[in-house]
This record gives structure tokens, sequence and C-alpha cells, in this order.
């Protein structure tokens, strides 16, 4: 296979937290802790796990919004964390973000042939002239009429506003585009919509896709692999098929299970797991799913379990996954 | 276990729950009928503005006046002394009772019903002394035990937390404590895990299925999660528009859905097992064109006809019934005979 168009190694971003009398921080949250992962040109490739699991950080971090602590990231084979700001504004174009909150994410005061021009203007790619047509253009590939140009965002349903904020995305032709969370937020019957319009963007555009869920069913539905982690940390990483048929890491496993399934013949035991996620800030010495983990022994406290490969393409965080 | 020989607890019938507001009438609950006996889940099921809390809150007689009415129906509950109240004209003073005793309620944001100035085993214990005429340090007692029952580990100390203190799914844990601290005949669910992690759900879940076992309680379910559905209902009611367009037992309706709106959800859930392959060979996803109909302005005929991909002239024309197709299993649609499959 060619070179991956994204490769992230040992990305850790940390957050300082709470402050003492001299302003200092006492403490950090330990949001994403060194992960390493790659997205192939025109892969489709889900990051799931857990609310605070640091999803949204790898994502932000990667596109610069937030400040990794350490590690890179290279796009098309330029490490970008280390350019300066105006070196990374051409690759800040190739790089889009779609957000979850379809409400939030639109500013509520311009009308929508604004909203889609404003990436236009930033980056400059078009003469005045044609932005007209090119919003036209980029409303009819997400389904909407040009009529929408001259409506505002509370007219518009949750999910047409989700199409809003993609075709706003797609505006500056971006090869790569990082979803946070896109068809949450969304009616079952308009993320089914959402979805299929990803499924052929991406196959027309031959767009490159880091897709951000907490959905095991809806990344299974439309990503070719999938990076689960688990308290800022990757646990286990497979291509899709391989992921859902043979789980090797006891988080995956359990995930897994914990999904309610629509498949009446499914209604099968499931592995509950105990307790709650630990706290970021103190997160367990070891295996950090030590706390939850139906396996765990001693050496699962003493031993950071790293990402090793089990069998091609498919790697797991555990120190046991031999055993089990 | 459901009793079958059991006469229901809940029997709603032809409800109707409308809204008067600046922006005109909202039918939000339209003719809704269902039951539920005990031991039983009963699911309702459907997307956003369908009718489900509107449903919920009418049972619990918490529609707030004077905007909300309910207009026309009755509500039969059947209480711990065996006698059948309609809920509907109850007065004040018997809801009173009712709540929190005979009839609890749990909803999906925990933080909106727990009082965040007491301690939690506080709030219990006073929903418990109010009730069942308990001691201060027995209802005390008691609130630790029902903590315990929940799966609170420490639950003596944990009982002196206040709400802000826990995370989302001990404080879904302890609104469940509280629900059940007085044994309900009916437990109202309203999206209780949907601000959850998945793993945090299969924990509540599993709770709700093993008080249900041991207390024998009916459950209302009110959920937009069609896996959760199938994984919890004995029986499931799916609403549209304020309507109920199918209903029936859990393995009839989700293994053969007759009304095609039951058919395009179950189609539209990534994982479901109605999915396609296109020309492409990609798994795809059923999506229903368009969107969920503005309960201002339903259409005379059918409200799902404008998505609806075998609709016809007829369909438009005037409201289907709710028909029956089997002993337990209604739809409401003109053409099911002729659509099925
Ligand atoms: N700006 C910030 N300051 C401090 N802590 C933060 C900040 N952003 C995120 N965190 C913390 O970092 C961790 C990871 O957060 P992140 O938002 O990346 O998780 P996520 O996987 O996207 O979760 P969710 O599914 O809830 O969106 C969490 O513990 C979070 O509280
Ligand atoms: N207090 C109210 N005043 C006016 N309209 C209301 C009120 N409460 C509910 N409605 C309307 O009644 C309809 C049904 O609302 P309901 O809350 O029952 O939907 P739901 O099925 O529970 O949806 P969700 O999945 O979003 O919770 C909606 O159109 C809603 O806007
Ligand atoms: S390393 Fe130990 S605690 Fe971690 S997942 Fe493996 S068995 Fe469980
Ligand atoms: S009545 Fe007509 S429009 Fe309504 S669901 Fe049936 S076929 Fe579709
Ligand atoms: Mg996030
Ligand atoms: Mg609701």
């Amino acid at each position: 296979m060619n070179a991956p168009l994204l490769d992230v190694r040992d990305l850790t971003t940390t957050f300082p937290v709470g402050s003492n009398l001299l302003g200092r921080p006492k403490a950090k949250v330990h949001a994403v802790d060194q992960v390493s992962f790659s997205v192939a040109r025109g892969e489709m490739v889900g990051l799931v796990g857990e609310s605070g699991s640091g999803k949204t950080t790898v994502g932000r971090s990667i596109l610069r919004l937030t400040q990794p602590t350490s590690g890179a990231v290279s796009f098309d084979g330029t490490d970008i964390l280390s350019l300066k700001p105006s070196a990374f504004q051409a690759y800040r174009r190739r790089m889009q973000l779609i957000f979850q909150d379809p409400f939030a994410s639109l500013d509520p005061r311009k009308n929508i042939e604004g909203i889609i021009a404003e990436p236009l203007s930033i980056h400059r790619l078009l003469p005045r002239a044609q932005w007209r047509d090119r919003i036209a253009e980029l409303l009819g590939m997400v389904g909407l009429t040009p009529e929408a140009m001259k409506r505002y965002p509370h007219e518009f349903s949750g999910g047409q506003r989700q199409r809003i904020g993609i075709a706003r995305a797609l505006a500056v032709k971006p090869d790569f585009i990082v979803a946070d969370e896109p068809v949450s937020a969304l009616d079952v019957s308009i993320q089914a919509q959402v979805l299929n319009l990803l499924q052929d963007l991406q196959a027309d555009l031959g767009l490159t896709m880091l897709f951000i869920s907490h959905d095991l069913a809806v990344v299974e539905h439309a990503c070719d692999r999938i990076v689960v982690m688990y308290m800022g940390r990757i646990m286990e990483t497979a291509n899709t098929a391989d992921l859902y048929a043979n789980p090797r890491h006891p988080y995956t496993r359990a995930l897994l299970s914990a999904v309610p399934s629509l498949d009446l013949d499914r209604r099968r035991e499931k592995i509950i797991l105990k307790g709650d996620i630990p706290s970021p800030i103190n997160p367990p010495s070891g295996c950090v799913f030590r706390t939850r983990c139906p396996h765990a022994t001693e050496i699962c406290a003493r031993e950071r379990p790293v990402l090793a490969e089990a069998s091609p393409g498919h790697a797991v965080a555990c120190l046991r996954a031999g055993e089990i | 276990m459901i009793r079958i020989e059991a006469p229901p607890v809940l029997e709603v019938r032809d409800l109707q729950t409308w809204f008067d507001t600046e922006r005109g009438l909202v039918r939000s609950v339209d003719g809704v009928s269902f039951s539920a006996r005990p031991g039983e889940t009963v699911a309702i099921v459907g997307e956003s503005g369908s009718g489900k809390s509107v449903t919920s809150l009418s049972v619990m007689r918490l529609i707030a006046a004077p905007a909300g009415k309910i207009m026309g129906g009755s509500i039969l509950f059947r209480g711990r002394d065996g006698g059948l109240r309609d809920l509907v004209t109850a007065d004040a003073a018997t809801m009173r009772t009712l709540r929190g005793n005979e009839i609890s309620m749990i909803f999906q944001e925990p933080m909106t019903s727990l009082n965040p100035v007491y301690p939690v085993g506080d709030q219990i214990a006073e929903a418990i002394a109010l009730h069942r005429n308990l001691g201060r340090k027995q209802a005390w007692a008691e609130a630790v035990r029902m903590l315990e029952l929940v799966g609170i580990p420490a639950s003596a100390t944990r009982a002196k937390d206040y709400p802000h203190q826990m995370s989302g799914g001990m404080r879904q844990r302890v609104m469940i404590a509280m629900a059940l601290a007085c044994r309900p005949l009916l437990l109202i669910a309203d999206e209780p895990t949907t601000a959850l992690d998945v793993t945090i759900q299969a924990q509540i879940l599993e709770l709700m299925r093993q008080a249900q076992r041991e207390m024998g309680m009916a459950i209302l379910f009110i959920t937009h999660n069609l896996g959760v559905v199938a994984e919890m209902a004995d029986r499931v009611v799916v609403m549209y528009g304020g309507r109920v367009v199918e209903s029936g037992p859990i393995d009839q309706v989700f293994r053969t859905p007759l009304h095609p709106y039951t058919r395009g959800l179950m189609a539209s859930v990534p994982g479901s097992p109605f999915r396609f392959r296109d020309a492409r060979g990609r798994l795809r996803l059923q999506a229903i064109p368009g969107n969920v109909p503005d309960p201002r302005h339903l259409p005379p005929g059918c409200a799902f006809a404008s998505r609806c991909a075998d609709a016809t002239d007829a369909c438009t024309a005037a409201m289907p019934v709710l028909e029956a197709v089997a002993a337990d299993h209604q739809v409401r649609c003109l053409r099911w005979k002729e659509l099925l499959p």
C-alpha cells in the first residue's frame, strides 16, 4: 500500500486542571496518552470509545486546534506539528472538521450563503464572482437546493443543518476530514440519510476520513478500520470485519457485548463491566483498564501494555492477549 | 415473569393530550391506547417529537396546565388495593399518594429530579418516610439498603454524598433506588440510559431487569433506541406524529414489522439485519426520506404519507384506522395486507 495520508505517532495531550495559591496547575488530565495510528488515502477510520476517552482531543490535536504535549503528526509526508502558523495554513485547508452539534456549529446570524462562503474567503481559493455557483454546487452535493442560500440556520431541521455543516467542510476541497460525532445528535431515520451521504461523498470525492463516534454500530457500518480508545490510550485496532468478529482486548469484548442489538436472536448473555471509568487525573498504574477488567492479575498493575500486532493489521494492548 | 393471568396494572385508552401554544394547537398525543400487565415491559418507541414523553407525563398527570391538557380518553390504573381508578379524573390528592409510591418515574437526566443541596441518602429516606410510615432512622437504613441493591459500593458512606459528587451512571442508580424504594406497581422510565455510556447503559438495563424479576412491577420504557427496545421489551408501541402506528409483542413486531414506518425505522439502524448491499457491494442503510412532520400541521390522512414509498392517493384522503392483524398486534396502514412481505 502507498504511504498513509495521515500518520500519528505517540501523540500525547494533557490539560492542566485546578491551581494552587501561586496559580500553578495542581494536576493534569491525561486526555491522550501515546496514541499512534495512521490513515491511508481514501480510508475511513473509526475512532471509538466512551465519553472522556480522548477522541475529540485526538481530532483537535491533529488539526492543531489543541496544542499536543508531545508526539508527531505527519500529513502527506510533512510533520505538521512543527510548522509555523503561516506554513500550516495551506495544510489547514486540506484538513477540515465536521462537528457533532449542528445547532451550535452554525452562526445563527449568517445566512447559509455566508456560512459556506466563510472558508472560501479564509482560504482565497476562488475569485469572489464564482462563490455563488460553488455554494450552489455544494448544496446540491449534500442534497439541498440553492434556495437554501438565503435562509438562516434556525429554519432548518437537525439533519439539514448537518448537511450544511458538511457542505461548509467540503467548500475548500479538503482531502482529509475529521468528523466528530457527525450523526450522534440526529434521529435514526435522519442519521441514516447523513451516513449514506457521507459514504457517497467519501467514495465520489476520494476523501480520507477520521470518523469519531461513541456508537459502535455506526462505526461498524461506516468505517474500514477501527481504533478503540479507553482513557486516552488505544486498546485495540483492526479492520472492521476482523475487530467485530474477533475482538481480542477484554475492553473491546465488553464494549461490543454491551451494544444493544436489534437482532432478537442475539439477545445474549452480556459481559457487564463493574464500576465506573476512573479519574483521568489519576489513571490506574500499568493497564488503565485493570480496575474494570475481568481478566486483570497483579502484573496488570505493574506493567503498561504496549500496542502490539497480534495478527497482520490487528494490534492489541493487553498483557494477557495471548492467554485469554 | 409476566403474569399473563393478572389483569393489567395500566390501561391507556384513546388518550389525547394537546398543547395550546402561540404557534398553534399541538396534538402531541392523539388517540393512544396500550396496556401493561404486572411484570411486563412495554416500550414506547419513536423519533423525537412523536409524543413519547407527553404520553408518560400524562400517566403521571404532570402535564403543565393551562397550555397542556388531557382532552380525552382514560388512564385506568389498578392500585395496590385492587381498585381501578381513572387517572385522568383522579383528584390532586390521590395523584400525590400514587406518585413516587405506586407509580414512579425515572428520567433521562437524573439531575433534574435530584435535589442538588441534599445528600442522596436523605432524598431517598424522605420518599420512604413519606409513603411508608417509617421513622427517620428506619427510613435512612432502608435508603442505604436500596442504594446497595442498585449496586452502589460502600452505600452507607455514599448515601451522604451530594448528587454532583457522583458520576452520571451512579446518579442514575440513585434515581432508580429512589423510584423503587416504595416498591411501585408501575415504573415509568423515560430514556433512562440515553445520556450514559454503553457499558454503563448495560449495567443499568441489567439492574432494571433484575429489579423487575424481584419486585414484579410493570415497566413503561420510553426510548428512541430500537436496540434497547429489542433487549428490554415484551411488547412495543411504535409512535409517529402523536399516534400509534403499530403495536404488539416484540417477537412479532421486530421480526415481521408491518407498518412501512416501522420497517423503515428498523432498516435505518446501523447494524440492523434489514440493511442491504448496493451495486458497489457496500452495506447501505435504508434511509427514510424527508423529515419528521411538524405536529402543528399534520396532514389529513396518514401522517407518514409524505415519506412513505408505498403511499397512494387513498392514504392522504383519510386517516387509516388502527387495525388488528393478530390477537395482540395492531397496525395503522391502509395497505398493510398488500404490502405483506
Ligand atoms: N480543554 C480541556 N481542559 C481540561 N480537560 C479537558 C479539556 N478537553 C478535554 N478534557 C478532558 O480530557 C479528557 C478527554 O476528553 P475528550 O473530549 O477528548 O473525550 P471524548 O472521547 O471526545 O469524549 P465524548 O465522547 O464525551 O465527546 C476528558 O477527561 C476531558 O474531561
Ligand atoms: N410543554 C409543551 N408545550 C408545547 N408543546 C409541547 C410541550 N411538550 C411537548 N410538546 C410538543 O409535543 C410533541 C411531542 O413531544 P414529546 O416530548 O412527547 O416528544 P418525544 O417523543 O418524547 O420526543 P423526544 O424523543 O425528543 O424526547 C412535540 O411536538 C413537542 O414539541
Ligand atoms: S493488561 Fe491486564 S488488565 Fe489490561 S486488559 Fe489485559 S488482562 Fe485486562
Ligand atoms: S397508509 Fe399509505 S402512506 Fe400510510 S404507511 Fe400505509 S401505505 Fe404508507
Ligand atoms: Mg468528544
Ligand atoms: Mg421525550
